[in-house]
């Protein structure tokens, strides 16, 4: 993880995080939970060859004992702890940031995937705080919120999207289920091509320090900046 | 184990059920006190079972993870209670498969101090180091000195071969 805070300094209003909305019941159920997003101009494409670069040289930081012990670290402790908590295994179903050190354990290296997967994936090797993007154009961030299922809600819009068991973990706005809680996104919200403005937003459990999450957008932000 | 303190009621929870309904004020504050009480042994039963993979790598010996399949949820009580009782019994399997691992080991180092207090006695034995719960692909072998003379003079010695195969094998043969 890196030492250098980004949220040591002060985060310049525009990629300073504000908090969504957690359901009540959650809050009392699972102490701790956050949800935090920003919204700002950016778009997909090609990887510049220096954030390929960057990938490479924190694919090199990655060493097979330091993976296995990773479990152990209090962030990504910290979430595997609450993985159990909401019913996944998280050996089964894995952790974002354990995820992608086991991806780099069997690839060799941390695969580029676009300017704004990789900004992501640097935030997240760096902090082991997840952060994901959906257009600004079809997802309202000031109104997201982490909230269960209702009876019949489907995961993005209209009789296609996937439907969703009663009570399932989601985040949604005030229109649309985007994403269940660490699992699967609506393509409908997804980042596209013609995207201009992003949403941002992570999601912060128990044992997460603010500190982190704040340096993960710090640094996604700050990656897709330099490979604008 | 401290961690397994006697059962708490389990109370029914559909598997779509966002929280069970209990009647009353009082049942609704046990009950939350209840799954406050399992959370947190579900949480010092992870960090032992992450604490105990770590020891036992780079063996196998990991239980079997629950079944892929679930949507994150709300768990109930009954739902929280039986993934405390599978961490448990994780738990439970892998310090038992580590503190066997060591006996092996154990085993394994004794017989080997025979092989190099007296080769003779054991001719031709070998003993991995994966055996030994060291890292490597060597082997200590107990062999003749200068081939088949040492064989009949009876010069055994031990012997660590030099380590893991080539990645690439010896190359093309010209």
């Amino acid at each position: 993880m890196s030492g250098v805070s980004g949220a040591g300094m002060r985060l310049p209003p525009e990629i300073r995080p504000r908090r969504g909305t957690i359901a009540p019941e959650l809050t009392e159920e699972l102490p701790g939970l956050g949800l935090h997003w920003v919204q700002l101009a950016g778009r997909d494409g090609r990887s510049a060859p220096e954030m390929v670069a960057r990938l490479q040289q924190l694919a090199n930081g990655f060493r097979g004992p330091a993976v296995i012990a990773m479990r152990t670290k209090p962030v990504p402790a910290a979430y595997r702890n609450f993985f159990r908590q909401i019913g996944l295994d998280p050996d089964v179903t894995r952790p974002p940031g354990e995820q992608a050190a086991l991806s780099r354990l069997f690839h060799g290296t941390l695969r580029s995937e676009g300017k704004l997967a990789d900004a992501l994936l640097v935030a997240l090797v760096e902090t082991g705080v997840p952060i994901w993007a959906l257009d600004a154009g079809r997802a309202n961030g000031a109104a997201l919120s982490i909230r269960t299922a209702r009876p019949q809600e489907r995961l993005g819009p209209g009789p296609g999207g996937h439907p969703l068991a009663k009570g399932t973990l989601v985040v949604a706005d005030d229109q649309l289920v985007h994403a269940i809680l660490f699992g699967a996104r609506s393509p409908d919200s997804a980042v596209r091509p013609d995207t201009r403005e992003l949403v941002l937003f992570a999601v912060s459990v128990e044992g997460v320090p603010l500190i982190h999450v704040e340096e993960a957008f710090w640094l996604a932000t700050e990656a897709l900046r330099d490979a604008v | 184990m401290e961690l397994l303190e006697p059962r708490l009621p389990t109370v029914s929870a559909g598997p779509n059920s966002v929280l069970p309904e209990v009647g009353g004020r009082a049942g609704q504050a046990d009950e939350t006190a209840a799954r406050r009480t399992l959370r947190a042994q579900i949480a010092k039963l992870e960090r032992e079972l992450s604490e105990a993979f770590v020891s036992a790598f780079p063996d196998r010996l990991m239980p079997d993870a629950a079944v892929a399949g679930h949507a994150p949820r709300l768990l109930g009580l009954g739902e929280l209670e039986e993934v405390r009782d599978s961490l448990a019994d994780r738990v439970q399997r892998l310090r038992f498969a580590i503190s066997e691992r060591a006996e092996v080991h154990a085993a394994n180092r004794v017989a080997l101090e025979r092989m190099l207090l007296d080769p003779a006695e054991h001719r031709f034995e070998v003993m991995p180091l994966a055996d030994l719960g060291e890292p490597g692909c060597g082997v200590y072998q107990v062999r003749p000195r200068l081939g088949l003379i040492g064989m009949l003079r009876g010069w055994w010695q031990v012997k660590l071969s030099s380590g893991c195969p080539l990645a690439g094998g010896h190359g093309l043969r010209p």
